[in-house]
């Protein structure tokens, strides 16, 4: 049953074969990407021709590498773009959420908060289409009244961070949040105090405090952003991230060239994954 | 905090404001006006209940909801149910030792963008996948099958995108429950169904209506899947909102099936909560 009661034999063998299913259920179709990105052959598939970095290095008419992929290189480029506006605007924001909500008193607080809540349970594909509704029908607004065109509020690179903002936002701020809760606002008295004001405490006191939320809330925004597809889609102007340029190549049928572009994800996001780990570890020790 | 000054107040209340007005208030009431408005002859909009009268008309339209509120039920039940024994494996029978281990493995593929963990599907499971090409080396088929493409391939795709977000809260809640209450009921004779349906499952009921909000809500939304995945039947409630805005360009008519499939989601998460007697900020945190 549990670690500390004795059980059968057929419970555990077989509770044990259900786990190791499980876990080659979850890690054979990254596995088998990762592997078929060596295959020198011009179909992601079986059998194995050998092994090639072709789909890596590759310059010539009928296989670009990765690093000669224009199309590839530049969504790459606007998504990572995109990503780092987002988590810096998102950790900005959903920072200072938290620290409306935790710290200050004001009337109708509970309705904002809960407001605050719901962009993670509004499916994303209806955030893209409100937002590019509203920003559509804005700059209709301003067009025919005032005459101006606001380049900001066409399918544009701004227009996909404000609609990544709207929802990552709130995943910061919960994060933010919870950290906030367990500080001991003694501490802040304190430097109040001996002297300190509200923006040097902030500054030198509750941001240090805050540094491990703020990182892991960073990266995960990061993430978040990099891989958001439903969202960005409606909200997309001509330079498309690379996950809309990637599902646009899978479904026109594809190369091994996109298990190259998978493989490099799962490295690095990997890598980050055990970065931000490594470091919410060490921190926990302290 | 009676020290902070009015001034604090306001500059974390703006930005704040802002947000929720600008981005989520405005814009949402903005989709319902749309959606009550159609075109007329002269090219003016005018206000009308055309688009949603479309949607009780149109058989496809409120087939393909209902279907994908039904498989969105569905895949949030399956997740659940291959999910926990992880969940409790990981946290009760495992030695200690490795229970982090394993935990941080459960993780990793979900920091993958879902597109490539759709594209490893792709590659196992098509016509010319690898599945494919073991069973016909294999001998124990002549002729390759297409595995993909429909229901059953796309319900475990959804099923894989999400069963993180069901796997961490009930790792979470499963941590909190003090193996001495399995241990009393034990002792006192009590069967295994016994102990989970008495105990285990009552005190992770928090864990499981968040994953359960979460899963439902993604799988609802998600367009990936069901797009490359499903067959050319399985459409999903997501595609027709694209379609809409995308294909025909009415926007109007696809803002009435975005409003309709956001009524749907609020809904259930309002059902998923009502009847586990729990409330937003707590599932969510």
């Amino acid at each position: 049953m549990i670690r500390s009661l004795p059980s059968g034999k057929t419970y555990r063998y077989g509770y044990l074969l259900y786990v190791s299913f499980f876990y080659l259920f979850l890690f054979s179709p990254l596995l088998i990407t990762c592997v078929l990105a060596f295959n020198d052959s011009n179909f992601p598939g079986l059998p194995w021709e050998g092994f090639t970095l072709d789909w890596f290095f590759a310059d010539e008419q009928y296989r670009t590498g990765v690093f000669h992929d224009d199309r590839n290189l530049s969504a790459l480029w606007v998504s990572l773009q995109t990503a780092i506006a987002v988590s810096l605007l998102s950790l900005i924001l959903g920072t200072m959420a938290a620290f409306l909500f935790e710290q200050e008193r004001f009337p109708f607080k509970q309705p904002l908060f809960f407001l605050s809540l719901t962009p993670l349970v509004i499916p994303g594909v209806i955030l893209g289409i409100s937002i590019l509704l509203a920003s559509n029908t804005a700059g209709l607004y301003f067009e025919e009244h005032w005459g101006i065109d606001i380049e900001i509020l066409r399918p544009s690179f701004w227009l996909v961070v404000l609609g990544q903002m709207s929802f990552i936002s709130t995943f910061v701020m919960l994060v933010v949040s919870a950290r906030l809760k367990k500080f001991d606002p003694a501490l802040e008295e304190a430097a109040l105090n001996l002297g300190a004001t509200r923006p040097e405490v902030i500054r030198l006191i509750t941001i240090p405090y805050l540094k491990p939320a703020l990182i892991g809330a960073g990266s995960v925004a990061f993430l978040m952003s990099f891989e958001n597809f439903n969202t960005t889609l409606f909200l997309i102007g001509s330079d498309t991230t690379l996950p809309v340029s990637l599902y646009l190549q899978v479904r026109d049928g594809s190369t091994p060239l996109i298990n190259a572009i998978a493989f490099i994800l799962i490295v690095s996001t990997s890598l980050l994954a055990l970065i931000n780990l490594l470091a919410s570890q060490r921190h926990k020790d302290e | 905090m009676p020290y902070a000054g009015r001034l604090t107040l306001y500059f974390f209340l703006t930005p704040v404001l802002l947000w929720l007005f600008l981005l989520i208030v405005i814009p949402h009431i903005d989709l319902f006006v749309i959606s009550m408005q159609v075109e007329n002859d002269d090219g003016d909009m005018v206000w009308s209940l055309l688009n949603y009268q479309a949607f009780f008309e149109e058989k496809i339209y409120w087939m393909t909801f209902v279907r994908t509120a039904l498989y969105a039920i569905l895949t949030t039940l399956l997740t659940f149910i291959i999910t926990f024994p992880v969940a409790f494996y990981i946290t009760k029978v495992l030695s200690i030792k490795y229970s982090g281990f394993f935990t941080i493995l459960l993780l990793v593929p979900f920091w993958v963008s879902e597109l490539v963990r759709i594209y490893g599907w792709m590659i196992l499971l098509r016509e010319s996948g690898v599945f494919n090409h073991f069973l016909l080396q294999l001998g124990l088929i002549d002729v390759p099958i297409e595995m993909l493409y429909n229901d059953i391939s796309m319900v475990m795709g959804l099923v894989y995108t999400s069963m993180l977000f069901m796997v961490v809260p009930l790792i979470s809640s499963l941590e909190g429950l003090d193996d001495s209450l399995i241990e009393a009921a034990y002792d006192l004779g009590a069967s295994k169904p016994v102990i989970f349906a008495k105990i285990v499952i009552p005190y992770i009921l928090p864990g499981i209506t968040s994953g359960s909000i979460v899963v439902f809500m993604l799988t609802l939304g998600n367009y990936l899947t069901p797009n490359l995945m499903g067959g050319k039947n399985s459409l999903w409630f997501t595609e027709q909102i694209y379609n809409e805005f995308i294909a025909s360009f009415n926007w109007n008519q696809g803002a009435a099936f975005g409003f309709l499939l956001l009524v749907l989601s609020t809904f259930i998460i309002w059902l998923g909560l009502k009847l586990t007697r729990q409330n937003l900020s707590r599932a969510l945190s």
